[in-house]
């Protein structure tokens, strides 16, 4: 076996009060496709950011061509031969294929003019595509490009800064399938000229199909390592959960009532021919769980009247409503605590009490004019309802913490009458305090009679506070779990397109 | 009021008094009386346009409508001998139905506010031009209608009454603007769109509704201005105006990226402009530089402000940080 060009030996990386990593070795040989596995939070990004030179480790060392750093930097990670093909592509989509390869090193000529040599790009370019068969040129615009050839334009751009290591973080995730067997085929090629990859995917089945071996990450640590004939998905899976689930469960005070709201064939824009249906019922929690793009916050979209409905129907009560805008779901009593509550669910450069009363100003005005006192009123009593921790309701929403941010989306739909209410992601990077007082309000308003959607990607939310799990797979869902099956094997099996059992 | 209209008020009175020091001139009645019918004028569509910038959209426009909107006007009631009560209203209809246009080409079409507004600019003064065959539009020697110049011309106590309908118009506008839910949602929409509409505001109806307002008021500027001029001739009524609209609100106090500004800060923006012309009228300082002393002000101004806006930052950060 060839010797290792990259090391990294014993990587921890601490912030205050968690271990993003800790102590993670892991040695990297030319030509050898590495599968990294683990749960969303595991400590995958974390890791790939020390190699990336983004972040420095607490502690390790990281060996490149047998010399020791204690830290990678951007620059030191490319001059390593160390490259990413992201997830979320950066690329120029106002420019072309050889201006993106080239950007930031383009040829020059003309002297102190400074101009591009158009010509040497070109040529430059032209050997990297076709050592890729791709089917685009120098010249095509990458908006006018498919997620697909996106991506092989991102490893044409790794390979002309000769890397010897590509990381790939779920480059499958919006490919199709015969998308997906080409990049398969790739990754041997780069495999056969001595090209190593790291292969970051929640697909195990793609795993195992171009994995020499696997390294599982659980909270930060590296909990084992298959060797190319051991690779198989339930011991994936296994190695991945390993850990009993604190149980946050509160249960429901009465069983759950009839369906509050039916999504029926509900069809979104990223996945079209995909449909999906389900019931939520009064006074229950429904969990959503599944794979970061498997259409969760789509169908949130949809049923909110942000994107508009491709199909099917949804129903209140048995009648069915309209959704086109969200003006008229919150009408139909379908609220909405979006994922990115920075940008979509507050103002934050407006007052809390501005804020809170914004959806509902008519309750708050005589005639068209708003009474301020009514609205501090509400605010206020909001306030302590919620236990949003601020001097006082006129404060300014950028300069609370995250979890009273929250609070203060919380607040807006709480001051009127939920019937549905759906939450995208409701503790994300919120602290342990504040998510305890988010679970509790939630069961607060199922007991109220409100049915209460939850997407998450946290397992341990997923399980700790739903009644009922609904699992999303490739914009459709693909299994329900009740109470007493829920565990992370069934909620993964069910994502990653399994059956339960 | 906040403390940027306090700033502009208190800039305005130390300029006014240096002037009325070093020429006496400017406090005289004929003078104010003169300033006040300018504000007024200019007020009127400053306020307009105050709307459609907190919005985050720009209305270029304003200049060419009044000069469309003005022969049409005067057209009307000269030549085809409209009763003018009729013709004020159908001027009005018409000015609506601008704004409600450019709004929806901005909501429903997608174009960019300053794409829309600049071709509007282009089409209404080619074809105020067109209409009168270039030539002058104005009220010819012996007709007259006392009513009508009596209200867009008249004074009462000495004020013009261009400056009172301008009192009352802000009026109703800080109350539309500051205490109605119309303006809540003006400013929610202006600051951030997408949290808007995650809150259910219609937020296209708003941006639709700013754009009548802005038309609406400036079609109520145009009568009076021709009123004013008695005679237009399309070519260069009401040239540059938007200009002088989009500095009066900017100095009082409204942020082109949108969501911020209010309604006195327009108003004292305006008083500022036009106490800047007479400035340059009455001490002698050659009326070409009138733009350069302008423009000039209007640079320190957005200087200064972003200083303390930087420095208030400083401070929350300071004391953010000493409470955590």
């Amino acid at each position: 076996m060839t010797e290792p060009f990259l090391e990294l030996v014993d990587i921890t990386k601490a912030y205050p009060g968690v271990t993003a990593l800790g102590g993670v070795s892991l040695a990297v040989r030319p030509g050898e496709v590495i599968g990294l596995i683990g749960e969303n939070g595991a400590g995958k990004s974390s890791l790939m950011k020390v190699l990336g030179g983004v972040t420095a480790p607490t502690s390790g060392q990281i060996r490149v061509d047998g010399v020791e750093h204690a830290a990678l930097s951007v620059t030191g990670a490319l001059r390593a031969g160390i490259a990413f093909v992201h997830q979320e592509l950066n690329l120029f989509e106002n420019l072309d294929v050889a201006a993106n390869i080239f950007i930031g090193r383009e040829p020059r000529r003309g002297g102190l003019l400074n101009l591009i040599d158009r010509k040497k790009l070109r040529a430059d370019v032209r050997p990297l595509l076709d050592r890729l068969k791709v089917d685009f040129g120098p010249d095509t615009m990458v908006g006018d490009m498919s997620i697909a050839q996106r991506q092989l334009l991102e490893i044409a751009k790794a390979l002309s800064l000769n890397s010897r290591l590509v990381i790939m973080d779920e480059p499958t995730s919006s490919l199709t399938l015969t998308e997906t067997d080409r990049l398969m085929k790739i990754i041997a090629g780069l495999k056969a000229d001595g090209v190593a990859v790291i292969f970051i995917s929640h697909r195990l089945g793609e795993v195992r199909t171009c994995a020499d071996r696997v390294l599982v990450l659980r909270d930060g640590r590296a909990v084992g390592e298959l060797a190319r004939d051991e690779i198989n998905h339930d011991r994936m899976i296994k190695l991945m959960i390993g850990r009993d689930l604190k149980s946050l469960y509160v249960p429901p005070a009465s069983p759950p009532g009839d369906g509050a709201i039916e999504i029926i064939d509900a069809r979104t824009q990223t996945y079209r021919e995909r449909a999906v249906s389900l019931t939520l019922r009064r006074g229950e929690i429904l969990g959503l769980a599944g794979l970061v793009g498997s259409g969760r916050t789509e169908l949130a979209r949809a049923v909110f009247g942000i994107d508009p409905l491709l199909g099917g129907e949804i129903r209140i009560d048995g009648g069915a409503v309209k959704v086109a805008t969200p003006a008229e779901a919150i009408d139909s009593g379908i609220y909405l605590v979006p994922e990115d509550r920075k940008q979509s669910g507050l103002l934050l450069d407006f007052a809390i009490v501005d804020n809170i009363s914004l959806p509902d100003l008519g309750a708050y005005a005589t005639g068209s004019l708003v009474s301020r006192r009514r609205e501090k009123a509400n605010a206020e009593v909001q306030r302590k309802r919620l236990n949003i921790r601020t001097p006082n309701v006129t404060t300014r929403v950028a300069s609370l913490s995250g979890g009273n941010q929250q609070k203060v989306v919380l607040a807006k739909w709480l001051s009127m009458k939920p019937r549905v209410m759906i939450f995208d992601e409701p503790t994300r990077g919120i602290d342990v305090g504040a998510k305890k007082e988010i679970y509790d309000m939630m069961r607060g308003l199922s007991d109220g009679g409100v049915a209460v959607l939850m997407i998450s990607s946290d397992m341990e939310e997923v399980i700790g506070v739903s009644d009922r799990i609904a699992v999303m797979h490739e914009g459709t869902i693909g299994g329900f779990l009740e109470r007493k099956d829920f565990s992370e094997h069934n909620v993964l099996q069910l994502a990653v397109g399994g059956t339960a059992h | 009021m906040n403390r940027k209209d306090l700033g502009l008020l208190v800039l305005i009175l130390v300029v006014g008094t240096v002037v009325a020091i070093r020429q006496p001139l400017f406090i005289a009645p004929v003078n104010l009386a003169n300033t006040a019918n300018l504000i007024g004028l200019f007020g009127l569509f400053a306020l307009g346009q105050a709307f459609v910038i907190i919005t985050g959209g720009i209305e270029l426009s304003v200049g060419s409508i009044i000069a469309l909107l003005g022969v049409l006007f005067v057209t009307m009631v000269v030549i085809s001998e409209v009763p003018w009560p009729l013709a004020v209203l159908l001027m009005l209809i018409l000015g609506a139905l601008i704004g409600f246009v450019h709004g929806l080409l901005v909501t429903k079409v997608g174009l960019q506010p300053f794409v829309v507004t600049l071709c509007g600019l282009l089409i209404y003064r080619g074809i105020a031009r067109y209409y009168t065959g270039d030539g002058t539009a104005g009220f010819t020697f012996g007709v007259s209608f006392p009513d009508l110049e009596w209200l867009t011309m008249g004074r009462t106590a000495g004020i013009p009454h261009s400056f009172i309908a301008m009192i009352i118009i802000a009026a109703i506008m800080w109350v539309v603007l500051h205490r109605s839910v119309f303006g809540r949602h003006l400013f929610a929409v202006g600051k951030n769109e997408e949290a808007a509409r995650y809150s259910g505001i219609r937020t296209h109806r708003v941006i639709i509704a700013s754009y009548v307002i802005c038309a609406v008021l400036t079609a109520i500027s145009a009568i009076f201005f021709a009123m004013y001029t008695k005679s237009i001739s399309p070519s260069s009524h009401g040239n540059f105006y938007e200009l002088y609209a989009i500095a009066a609100a900017v100095l009082g106090g409204c942020s082109l990226r949108g969501g911020e500004g209010s309604i006195i800060g327009v108003v004292l923006g305006t008083i500022l402009l036009q106490v800047l012309q007479n400035l340059v009228n009455l001490l002698g300082i050659p009326s070409s530089l009138n733009f350069a002393v302008m423009g000039s002000v209007i640079l320190l101004g957005a200087i200064a402000d972003q200083q303390f806006a930087r420095r208030r930052e400083h401070r929350r950060i300071a004391a953010s940080a000493a409470s955590g």
